[in-house]
Order: C-alpha cells, then structure tokens, then sequence
C-alpha cells in the first residue's frame, strides 16, 4: 500500500535555508554599519578591517541572533503543547498566563526583596535566581489553570480563567511595585519591556542548558499527544497514561517558558500565532512533524520581529513586545476571520 | 519447563472459551466525597466470545455509565469485572488497550488528521515511543480500511466526513487495535437508516469473521432483535441477559419500556404503539 503520510522534506528544507539565510541577514543588520562581507569574515572567525566590528558581531549581534532562535522556538514548542492539552485553538503561554506566572515570579525576586531581606539580592541578580524563580512562576500559574481545566471543559471558560490568573498576577505585581523603590523598580520595568539582547554568552549557556532539558521531555510526549488529538477519552482507551502526559507537558512548558521569560522577558504572541501558522503550512495535526516545523518557524518570525526591533543604521531599539503584538494580534484576527475553522 | 507453559497457554485459550466478559454482582453510578448516587446494582453477565450484544434501555437508564465502567473509564461502585479472566482493577491500562477498543459517541475535537493518521492512532498500542508505524501495522491498518470499505477516504481530512463516513472510520480505528472486544456507545445515534442498517451489518461481520466481542449500546431496538446473538436489557427493576431468541420467548422485552403507549409484539418481533381503549 502507498504510505499516505507525507513526509515534507521539501518543506523542511526550504523552511531550513530561510532560517540560516535570516539569521545571517539578522546578524548583518544593526545599529552600526558592518559591510556584509565584512559581517560573514567575523563569523568565521577571520580578522575584519575594524576590530570593533569583529566584537560587535561575536558579542553582541550573534548571541542576540542565538537568544532569538530560543525565544522563538521554545515559545512556539509551548504554544502548539498548550493547544494540545487544552484542546483550546486559542491557548498559548502568554494568553493562559503563564507568562505572567513567569513575571510574578521574577517581579516577586526583584521588587520582593525588600520584603524578604538584603541577603537574597545578591541571589536575584544570578542567571539561575531569575530562571528558577520564572520556572516556578510559570509552572504555578499553569498547574492552576490546568487544575480548573479538568474542572471546567468548557474551551472559553478556560481561556478567561487564563486571563483571570494575568489579572491577578498583575495585580500582586502592581501591589510589589508599590513598595519597591525606584531603582527595583526601574529595573524590573526594563525586563518587562522584553529583550533579547544584553545576554553575555555564560548567560546563553543557562539558558541552553535549560532549554535543552525542556525540548528533551517535548519528545517523551509526542505520541501520546497525536492520540489526544481524539480527546482523552480515546487517549486512554489507547493506553496513554494521561496524568503523566499532564505533567511532563506541564514541566516542560514551564521550563521553556520561565526560562526564556527570565532571560527574555515576557513576549506576546509568538506562543499562539506561530503554531497556526505552521498548520496553514503543513496541513497536518501530527506533532512529529509538527514539534519541529513550528520550532523552525518561530525561530524565523523570532529573528524577523527583532532585526525589524533593531531599525537597521539607526541607535533606536524598539521593544521585541511591541513588534511581536504587532505582528500577532492581526494574524489570529485574520484566521479567525479568514477561516472558520482553526484548530 | 517449555511443555508447562504450552500447557498454560492451552489451559488460558480453553478459558477464553469460557467467558470473555464476566461481571459479578457489579454497581454502577457516580462517586463524589459528599453523596453516591448509584444508578444500577446487582449487575451479572457471563459473555462468551463471537457475540454481537445489544444493550438496550431507555434514555437515563445507565448505558452510557454500564459501558464506561466495563471500559475503565469510570471506576465502579462496587462487584467485579473479568476481562478474559483477569479482574479489570488488575489491568493495566496499556495492557487492556490491547484487549478493548472503543468508539464513543463524544465529538472529537477540532484536528486536521487524516482519515489514514486517525484510523494509524489505533496502532499506538503496539508502536514505538514515536509511533513509528512498520509493515504489520500499515497491513493491519489496511485491512482496516478494506473491512469498512474506507480505502477510499484514507487521504482525506476527518472533519470533511459524512456523519456515516466518520462512524465506518471510527470503527476502522477500533479494528486498527486489533482487538478482542469492541465496545461501541450509541454508534448509530446520528445515521439514517441506511447507514444505521450499514454500520450494523458491518459489526455483525465483524464478529462472525474475526470472531470479535462486540457490545453496542442502541435505541435500535427492531435491528438489534433481528441481528444481535445476546441482549442486555436495562430496566430499572432488573437487569437480564441471555440469547436474543430466548428472551423474546420469555416475554423479557416486555419490561423494557414500563409504558402503557407501546408493547412487544411477540409474533412480529417488534415494539408496536398500545391500542388505546
């Protein structure tokens, strides 16, 4: 018998080359003019004509590219795992508030330490303080909104539950800042903006690492995530252990939420955009092919919303937040429309 | 030591003979920490294998309950189930999914498979840690779909299916499971009477080629009478077992529906309208 499961290998390979041609073109691009040639010889490694220009790249504009390729691909890896789980089209990290559980938890280790002390600020300021208090944030508010989830089927009740928790971390939030100083304050502002520059490469290796462990449980759960897609009922008349899958999905999307809300801040969007788009692509519901088809596309909408953030030749940056709404909200406004069908 | 586990093995495919479903003394109904609200009690059936079993009873009598708690989706209240002489607690959920498949009467939700991608779910019991399907599963699979004439389907999206298309699909999925018992609730409850009468005669086949257990709950009372082997009636007094042609015989139908708008009629085999007067 023919196989009638395609393959995309073209797919794949078109959707690869694009990604290496912009993140190439995304290192090119920047505040300070670097001729492209230039911009490949610092790459490689190889001496440029101005010094400065070979740091500019090693430095700053290639961990940036790397932090993008992250952002992009773990926030989308969430989203998809999340429309799965809840069979809810419009779930996504930053939509159920688990970005915001990602924020309170580093609002509460920046602006909390007043409260809890001196000693645990020296802590708050280490890369790991800020992706584990991001992770447990984030795995709080998700295991809250997962608990009413089983109580609740319903798909809209869930989603406004979602935003409910955003609401009530940001209140805690506000409540923190009202007793922060300026300095904490200010500070936790410029996270909250969302980045994805500034991180030296020890702190890219955090992340990594983190990262990895959270893409290593994904693929522990793509098959008994295909069968959910028949709901849970037939999941487990086909053997799932449904609790378990519950969990390892609900640890690693903490994981690669909070770790890359630490580093990143919190990003709109990305998480519930890209997913739909790589369906429209692929036309497929099979997470083994689409785990990595949406982690190749968010990785290229994550580097086209920041060389956009960086406006090329000139010193402004604009916050990665900004651009990613304004790239993702009319996109889910425009499927929802367009189609009536979005799963 | 060989020859002791042949002889095992025999021993267990005489007992298959035997019952394939056996329930003793089982309640049914719903647990919560406050109340229990039991909906049957005093459940017995001794279920040989081969049979097409109709379980009939009106609306709200506990199908629905009866059938999730034969297939471990809701625990019972109290009794015992053997599944192949095995109690059913003792089973574990990978173990009897290669034993029991279902087709639910719930709306799957929003996806886009594929006719072949959702019957290839039925396979997960026996593929890898991704699912990799090999050539006893594409076979199986195939078979499938020549079994409930869906060869043609197999490229399409689900949700492009007819209601009857995506029953016959459903039921592809469960013999992709490959195994011995089908449990189906309500699969006709959408149909017209084409399909209904397509979908029945496709599981009485079922069962008499491949020897399967297949037990639908139905309203379909007229056809169950003239195709099922055994029927189970739910009443609210009483529940009975036993042979389609014996409990007709013994006027067991006549319980069924405690109304005074229709009867049994026990020449024509089937229920007609009470002559008011």
């Amino acid at each position: 018998m023919i196989y009638p499961i395609k393959s995309y290998h073209k797919t794949f390979t078109i959707l690869t080359i694009s990604l290496v041609l912009i993140f190439i073109l995304n290192i090119s691009l920047g505040s300070v003019f670097i001729p492209f040639k230039q911009t490949l010889l610092a790459l490689l490694n190889e001496n440029t004509k101005n010094d400065a220009w070979k740091t500019i790249i090693l430095n700053y504009r290639l961990p940036k590219a790397i932090t993008a390729i992250l952002v992009g691909s773990g926030l989308s890896i969430s989203g998809l795992l999340m429309q799965t789980l809840f069979r809810n089209p419009l779930a996504g990290p930053f939509v159920l508030g688990i970005s915001s559980g990602a924020s309170l938890g580093v609002a509460i280790l920046i602006l909390g330490a007043t409260f809890i002390g001196v000693n645990i600020t020296a802590f708050a300021y280490t890369n790991w303080g800020l992706a584990i208090a991001a992770s447990l944030g984030a795995f709080l508010v998700l295991s809250a909104v997962l608990l009413a989830a089983i109580k609740v089927r319903n798909t809209m009740s869930i989603l406004i539950i979602g935003l409910m928790f955003g609401s009530l971390t940001a209140a805690v939030i506000s409540v923190l800042a009202y007793f922060s100083s300026a300095n904490q304050l200010q500070q936790y502002l410029f996270w909250s903006f969302g980045s994805l520059g500034n991180l030296t490469w020890h702190e890219i290796s955090t992340f990594f690492v983190i990262f990895l462990i959270g893409l290593l449980l994904v693929t522990f759960i793509i098959k008994p995530l295909n069968s959910l897609l028949l709901g849970e009922n037939y999941a487990k008349s086909m053997g799932v252990n449904i609790k378990l899958t519950r969990n390892i999905t609900l640890i690693s999307t903490s994981l690669l939420t909070g770790v890359i809300t630490a580093f990143s801040g919190p990003i709109a969007f990305i998480g519930l955009a890209v997913p739909h788009l790589t369906k429209l692509l692929f036309k497929t519901s099979n997470h083994k092919t689409l785990i990595p088809a949406v982690a190749i596309s968010g990785s290229i909408i994550m580097l086209i919303c920041d060389s956009i953030a960086q406006l090329p030749n000139s010193e402004y940056t604009l916050p990665i937040n900004a651009i990613t709404s304004l790239f993702g909200a009319p996109i889910i406004i425009w499927l929802l429309i367009r189609k009536r069908k979005i799963y | 030591m060989v020859i002791n586990t042949k002889k095992k093995n025999l021993l267990k495919l005489e007992n298959n003979q035997k019952h394939i479903i056996k329930i003793d003394n089982l309640s049914i109904g719903y647990a919560s920490k406050k109340h229990i609200n039991l909906i049957a009690s005093n459940l017995n059936i001794n279920l040989k294998p081969g049979n097409l079993v109709c379980l009939l009873g009106k609306n709200g009598i506990g199908k629905s309950t009866l059938l999730r708690t034969l297939t471990k989706v809701q625990p019972a209240l109290g009794g015992d189930i053997f599944i192949n002489q095995k109690n059913l607690n003792e089973i574990s959920n990978s173990n009897l999914s290669k034993q029991l498949s279902v087709v639910l009467t719930e709306k799957l939700p929003e996806s886009s498979l594929s006719v072949f991608e959702l019957i290839a779910l039925g396979r997960q019991p026996y593929t890898n840690w991704v699912g990799q399907l090999n050539t006893k599963d594409i076979k199986i699979i195939e078979t499938a779909l020549e079994e409930t004439n869906t060869k043609h389907l197999m490229q399409a999206k689900y949700y492009q299916l007819s209601d009857g298309q995506l029953q016959k699909v459903l039921i592809a999925r469960a013999l992709a499971q490959n195994t011995n018992i089908i449990i189906l609730d309500e699969p006709t409850a959408h149909l017209d009477i084409h399909h209904t009468i397509e979908t029945f005669t496709l599981l009485k086949k079922l069962a008499e080629k491949y020897g399967k257990t297949i037990i639908i709950s139905t309203h379909e009372i007229n056809l169950a009478l003239q195709l099922a082997d055994e029927l189970w009636l739910m009443t609210p007094k009483k529940f009975v077992t036993g042979k389609t042609n014996n409990l007709i015989e013994n006027n067991q139908l006549n319980n069924l529906f405690s109304s005074s708008l229709i009867h049994f009629d026990k020449e024509m085999k089937q229920f007609t309208i009470s002559k008011s007067n």
